[in-house]
């Protein structure tokens, strides 16, 4: 890293963002698990997009283009209440706020030189499940990687909420309701393991499951729509656990070594 | 109310722009103590929020919603995965809901 600050900012090495056979497939393979997990619970995404009035065309467009499981979700159930495009924009801004982090951590993976449209195309799906297997490959970013495992994903993703809203009057109503929970349960799994690792983060799930039920509960908060609560509550429990446990800054340097 | 591709092209717009902003104009570090540790939290606060009590209204019973809310946290506790975790959550409603 040190060195090609030095050089001459003419060109970082090409062999670090070039197409190879390899990193595709490599891609392509950690992107199979990804794919099944991402068909069963936007299966499920699929009928909250139902109870919004979606198509399967429209759900598969909406899933095409967003790529995001909390975000679509929020933004779904607060359609279904006939939020405004305001509101739907806000709810989307926070539910992906967490990809914004993940984006930073990317750009700082690739390797100088690099194309600028790379860029482009990796941000069309930064979800936590691509974060994750493309910033957990040691040495600077090979878009082709990523682009191997999107492959995979994203048509999983959208065609697994097309299909969710097609099958979802099919189905019997056992079954949708046990599939209903596919997402709470990614939820789930996205926040369950940091929480063991951080306490900080165990308080800050336990605090928000109270805070959020409590305003489920109360006269006056209770009036307001899911959607304007999830947004309140997310602004002011991260800002409240940011002012009394920032985190620690210099994390970023001991990874640059 | 709007047109549904409204909607998805409002979803989109703000999608994308997050993930690519940072992406095209950040190439430093954010430095900010503050930002970097609300942007840290906010996951975990806006995923717990829409997981309780939503998901023991989700289901036909509160009882089968509340059995996948603790068998999702032990699974994911112990190291399961998403996908492992999703269908533990499924596999439990549909169970309880043959019996209740």
């Amino acid at each position: 890293m040190m060195k090609s600050q030095h050089r001459t900012p003419l060109r970082g090495d090409a062999s670090a963002w070039a197409f190879s056979h390899r990193v595709f497939t490599e891609g392509m393979r950690d992107g199979v698990p990804i794919a099944l997990g991402y068909f069963a619970v936007s299966f499920s995404l699929g009928i909250a997009a139902r109870h919004a009035g979606f198509t399967p065309l429209q759900g598969f467009l909406a899933s095409l283009f967003n790529n995001a499981s909390a975000g679509e979700y929020a933004a779904f159930s607060l359609i279904a209440s006939g939020a405004t495009l305001a509101e739907v924009a806000i709810i989307t801004l926070i539910a992906n706020a967490r990809y914004l982090l993940m984006s930073c951590a990317l750009a700082q993976r690739f390797a100088p030189g690099t194309p600028f449209f790379h860029r482009l195309l990796i941000g069309y799906d930064v979800t936590d499940e691509l974060f994750g297997i493309t910033i957990s490959r040691p040495g600077a970013l090979n878009p082709y990687y990523t682009y191997g495992a999107i492959l995979l994903a994203a048509p999983a993703w959208a065609m697994g909420t097309a299909l969710g809203i097609m099958a979802g009057n099919l189905l019997p109503l056992r079954v949708v309701s046990a599939l209903s929970v596919a997402l709470y349960g990614m939820f789930l799994a996205i926040i369950i393991p940091p929480a063991r690792q951080n306490r900080v983060v165990a308080v800050l799930v336990l605090l928000s499951f109270a805070v959020s039920y409590a305003c489920g509960v109360l006269p006056g908060i209770r009036a307001l729509s899911e959607g304007t609560r999830t947004i309140l509550l997310t602004v002011l429990l991260s800002a409240g656990a940011a002012v009394l446990f920032p985190i620690p800054v210099e994390e970023e340097e001991a990874h640059a070594q | 109310m709007p047109s549904n591709y409204l909607y998805i092209a409002v979803m989109a717009l703000v999608s994308y722009t997050i993930r690519i902003l940072p992406l095209t104009l950040i190439r430093k570090p954010i430095r900010n103590r503050f930002i970097q540790s609300f942007l840290y939290y906010v996951p975990y606060a806006t995923l717990a929020v829409m997981t309780f009590p939503a998901i023991i209204h989700a289901t036909q019973t509160p009882i089968s919603g509340a059995a996948a809310l603790a068998a999702g946290i032990a699974a994911a506790w112990m190291g399961a995965g998403l996908f492992p975790v999703s269908v533990i959550c499924c596999a439990l409603v549909l169970l309880i809901e043959l019996f209740v």
